[in-house]
């Protein structure tokens, strides 16, 4: 079975459905504590949502020197598959893991609510079993999801293809499509391989089937079909 | 009778003189008693202790007697009033704790921080259960927004109980918002908070085995909130704001350690009892839980971790720090309590002990500076029973009608629609994490929030409301109102009311005619559940909300919680398909005194609210969890603030993010009645649900309703997407653009905040 390690920091408050929507996808789903040094032999690492140290400096920006930190930095730069959600996004920018910083949403307010995102790339290791350009209404639940970089980094982001996920508008809306002021719609990032990617969304929120259209499971059977392919690490 | 203790003054503190007891809000009856059960004059860290215990606040002496006749008892009663929190029973071995607290003064001077900390409160009563919180709610009056101080309280509100349960990981459910002028200078924040925990791994706050040791968990004590449980007992004043550095500022990152750390130490069977040290904190925690255990306990204050050097004894005894725990525990298990409690960066350090004298004592340094004998400093306070009587203004009011309806009613449905109290609270609730922990099954915007209990196939549905006008005008048919309103919104989802936790805000309490109003308003509720099986298991009683201007309408909010026996059988609020058809549950008798309607449109507040039939409140609430249960209904939604028409726009408006609105066609004319066209429209009849089901149901459905003895109208059909709202009665049509009425009813408060400063509070 692959392995799967979820992180927590203190203040992470999304790791128990994290580790849930891993198992209902079949994986061997361990939760690992931030003062850990190795991620015991996971094959993918999750970073997950919350609010690590309060976030009382900035998103992830004291997270990022947790111990742990150098486990994930070491299976990302071996190739292995890393994934931020929401505040474990913002920790992967913080760490330079993934390129830009996550500011305060533009409305200067906290953004809970569903939006509608197009998944622009399959070939990650969480958007395989997404259709090229699918669009999935799942939820957010930030402060500071507003994406910025330079422009320079912007623009080699598209030219790479890093963009992974996007916030567009559809029929119907009546709320602005893009919910924090991101720059070019940016709801997900990943590294040009695929192997490291970061989003605001939270999958983990729609897995179970019971509780409305589970849209959010693909994100995690995606990551289990591409370890045992072994693709990555 | 306990013998006499003796205590010394704690040096350099002030001997206590008849001005100081003054200033400590005791009157000369309670200082009387005071040296009547210690055979001295006490120290002042003693008269502080007193003033703590014996507020309002702490010792309810204006309402105890009041609040022993609710119903407390029912088969499904785990855990009734006395305790951080009511527990209720569960299918499974599972039960369910929550309560409801009031957090209106600190609110008042300090928003941001007042709100917040609200919400951590009433988090810690639910985790000192040993229940895990899994969702919170709350209900907030305020001013009207045409006022920038309210604009920024009502910002600075919403952003505090959205920052504390975002980082907490706890989801806000639901709840309400509502504006009157008498909330202006005394906004009313009530926090609710719902946990889950396994029957078998219940906790009380008990204190028991001498020699056990008392430890503090959590943030060390500071000089913030000091004398925060007494403020909490006096009329808000000009001289208010000067408490604003009195409020206790929250951290929610550390009681997302202390919540993990405390769940590990009560289901690890590692302690004995813990308590939040919540208002009057460290006094109130240990003396509580010690007279609880028939007890006595010695707490060494030099022994308390603190912020700053210095601190007396009186000021670490009163301080209301937050973010702190008291817990009980063997002596064998202090090693132990501290290993978890370092796992999660915490501290733990014993501070006292459980003594069998029954005396509360206090050391520091070795030196006695309060002995007082434990029962009596808990139980002692002098009550009252204040004289009630209805007000002449009170009986008028109830009498005034408007001279005339409105001329256009259709106008008179968009009026209520941009009337915030009745439009959408998105810009509210789209501050306030609603989906995380993924077990929330209805989204916020519903008639009440339903939460999966995780790994079962039920759930628990959860809602706040009060009806203040209503009330206001009739104070025993509002507090009926207010049970039945929660209860309809419960059985809305499909679910079975359980049990009622209720937050009792009223002005002061030593007037007539607002003793008056808490008496009957209590006495509606007592009925109300009596009626509904849904007994009260707790709450929280706010007095004294009177700024210079008068006291605030009388508010008392009702907190329920249900069981829905399949969550994948819940029932949303909104019209999901066009073709559907429309069903009215319930009769319509045109009763539009105290409405939305007078109030809003007719700037008339009076009249005699609708009588509460609690036979067909009861009818509706078993027909709804039938239909539901059956899979018969598409949608329902309860019929109250603004009557049959402002239901209907909201089944028609959607949800909040909702991408489709569908119009309707009503037809109100086939009933042959004596109802007005703004009886049928706007009258707020209680006991009735609007409601959509596949047209192929309908019979079954009004079969169902007659085994009830329901009333159930064909009322018409749900429309195409995009299309008109149309209402007939006889010759006359009244008729909106959905997309015209849902533009009225999501800008209503955005528009009026636009205009709010920018910076709305402290960060």
């Amino acid at each position: 079975m692959t392995r799967v390690a979820v992180v927590r920091f203190p203040g992470s408050n999304c790791e128990t459905e994290t580790l849930a929507a891993v198992a209902r996808a079949g994986g061997d789903a361990m939760l690992v504590d931030y003062r850990e040094t190795h991620l015991r032999h996971a094959d993918a690492v999750i970073l997950p949502g919350g609010f690590s140290y309060g976030d009382y400096l900035r998103s992830g920006a004291i997270a990022r020197f947790a111990p742990v930190m150098t486990a994930v930095r070491a299976l990302a730069d071996a190739g292995g598959a890393v994934l931020g959600i929401c505040n474990g996004f913002q920790i992967l920018c913080e760490a330079q893991l993934l390129p830009g910083a996550l500011q305060r949403n533009a409305q200067q307010r906290f953004a809970s609510r569903p939006v509608d995102v197009r998944i622009e790339r399959t070939d990650t290791i969480c958007t395989s079993d997404y259709a090229a350009d699918e669009i999935i209404r799942i939820p957010i639940a930030h402060g500071e999801g507003r994406f910025v970089a330079d422009p320079d980094t912007l623009d080699a982001l598209e030219l790479d293809h890093c963009v992974m996920l996007r916030y567009v508008p559809v029929d119907g809306t009546d709320a602005p499509y893009n919910p924090n002021g991101s720059m070019n719609d940016i709801a997900g990032l990943c590294n040009p391989a695929g192997t490291i990617v970061g989003f605001m969304p939270h999958p983990e929120r729609r897995v179970d089937p019971a509780l409305g259209p589970g849209v959010g499971q693909r994100f995690f059977t995606s990551l289990m079909s591409r370890i045992a392919t072994g693709v990555a690490a | 009778m306990t013998a006499v203790a003796i205590a010394e003054p704690f040096p350099g503190e002030r001997p206590v003189t008849n001005e100081i007891v003054r200033e400590h809000k005791l009157n000369p009856t309670e200082y009387r008693a005071i040296l009547d059960l210690l055979g001295r004059t006490p120290t002042l860290t003693e008269l502080g202790i007193f003033s703590a215990l014996w507020s309002e606040h702490c010792s309810y002496k204006h309402t105890k007697s009041v609040l022993r006749r609710f119903p407390v008892d029912g088969p499904q009663v785990v855990q009734g009033p006395g305790e951080n929190a009511g527990v209720l029973r569960l299918p499974d071995g599972w039960a369910v704790a929550f309560k409801i607290e009031s957090h209106n003064h600190p609110s008042a001077v300090e928003p941001y921080q007042g709100a917040a900390t609200g919400v951590g409160g009433i988090l810690r009563d639910v985790f000192t259960m040993g229940a895990r919180p899994v969702a919170v709610l709350n209900s907030l009056r305020l001013g009207p927004l045409d006022d920038a101080r309210n604009r920024y309280l009502f910002a600075g509100i919403v952003r505090g109980v959205g920052d504390y349960g975002n980082c907490m990981g706890i989801p806000t459910l639901g709840g309400e918002v509502s504006f009157a002028p008498c909330y202006t200078g005394n906004p009313l924040v009530n926090a609710m908070a719902v946990g889950v925990l396994r029957e078998a791994e219940l906790i009380t706050a008990r204190a028991h085995g001498v020699g056990n040791i008392l430890l503090t968990v959590g943030a060390r004590t500071g000089r913030d909130g000091i004398h925060g449980a007494s403020f909490a007992s006096e009329d808000l004043s000009a001289e208010s704001q000067k408490r604003r550095p009195q409020v206790q500022v929250g951290d929610p990152f550390t009681e997302k350690l202390l919540l993990e750390a405390s769940l590990e130490l009560i289901t690890g069977g590692f302690i004995v009892a813990i308590q939040d040290m919540g208002a009057a904190g460290l006094t109130s925690s240990s003396a509580e839980m010690a007279a609880r255990g028939g007890v006595g306990v010695e707490v060494d204050t030099s022994k308390v971790p603190t912020r700053e050097a210095g601190m007396t004894p009186y000021e670490i005894m009163l301080s209301e720090s937050q973010e702190r725990m008291l817990v009980v525990a063997e002596p064998h298990r202090v090693d132990e309590i501290r290993a978890v409690c370092q796992k999660w960066d915490l501290d733990a350090t014993a501070i006292g002990q459980v003594t069998d004298d029954g005396i509360f004592r206090v050391v520091h340094d070795g030196r006695v500076v309060a002995a007082i004998p434990g029962q009596e400093l808990v139980d002692g306070c002098p009550m009252y029973s204040p004289p009630a009587e209805e007000s002449d203004v009170a009986r008028s009011r109830r009498a005034l009608t408007p001279a005339a309806d409105a001329r256009d009613l259709a106008d008179a449905l968009e009026r209520l629609l941009d009337a915030p109290s009745i439009a959408s609270k998105r810009w509210v609730f789209e501050q306030y994490d609603g989906t995380v922990r993924a077990g929330s099954v209805m989204p916020p915007g519903c008639d009440a929030g339903v939460v999966q209990v995780a790994g079962t196939s039920f759930g628990i549905a959860m809602t706040v409301d009060c009806n203040a006008r209503h009330v206001l005008l009739d104070p025993y048919q509002g507090g009926m109102g207010a049970v039945a309103e929660a209860a309809r919104n419960i059985a809305c989802t499909g679910a079975r009311p359980l049990g009622v936790t209720d937050c009792l805000n009223f002005g002061n309490p030593e007037k007539p005619d607002i003793y008056f109003q808490f008496v009957e308003a209590c006495r509606g509720i007592g009925d109300a559940c009596r009626a509904f099986g849904t007994p009260v298991t707790g709450g929280n009683v706010s007095l004294y909300n009177q700024n210079p201007a008068g006291a605030i309408d009388p508010t008392p909010t009702v907190g329920m919680v249900g069981l829905l026996a399949d969550v994948t059988m819940a029932v949303p609020s909104h019209f999901r398909v066009s073709g559907d058809a429309i069903l009215l549950l319930g009769e319509t008798r045109g009763h539009v005194g105290g409405s939305a309607y007078w109030a809003e449109v007719l700037n008339t507040v009076g009249g005699a609210p609708p009588p509460v039939d609690l036979d067909a409140e009861r009818a509706l609430q078993q027909f709804l969890a039938d239909a539901a249960d059956r899979a018969l209904l598409r949608s329902a939604h309860d019929l109250s603030d603004g009557g049959l028409a402002v239901a209907l726009a909201e089944c028609c408006i959607g949800g909040p993010w909702a991408t489709k609105r569908y119009g309707a066609t009503v037809d109100l004319g086939r009933h042959a009645d004596t109802v007005t066209d703004a009886g049928w429209l706007f009258g707020e009849d209680g006991a009735r649900a609007l409601a959509s089901c596949d047209p192929a149901h309908v019979a079954e459905l009004q079969r169902l309703a007659h085994t009830h003895g329901l009333a159930c109208h064909f009322l018409g059909l749900v429309g195409d997407a995009d299309t008109d709202v149309i209402v007939q009665r006889d010759d006359r049509t009244w008729r909106w653009p959905v997309n015209r009425l849902r533009r009225i009813y999501l800008d209503a408060i955005p528009r009026r905040m636009a205009a709010a400063p920018s910076d709305a509070g402290v960060d």
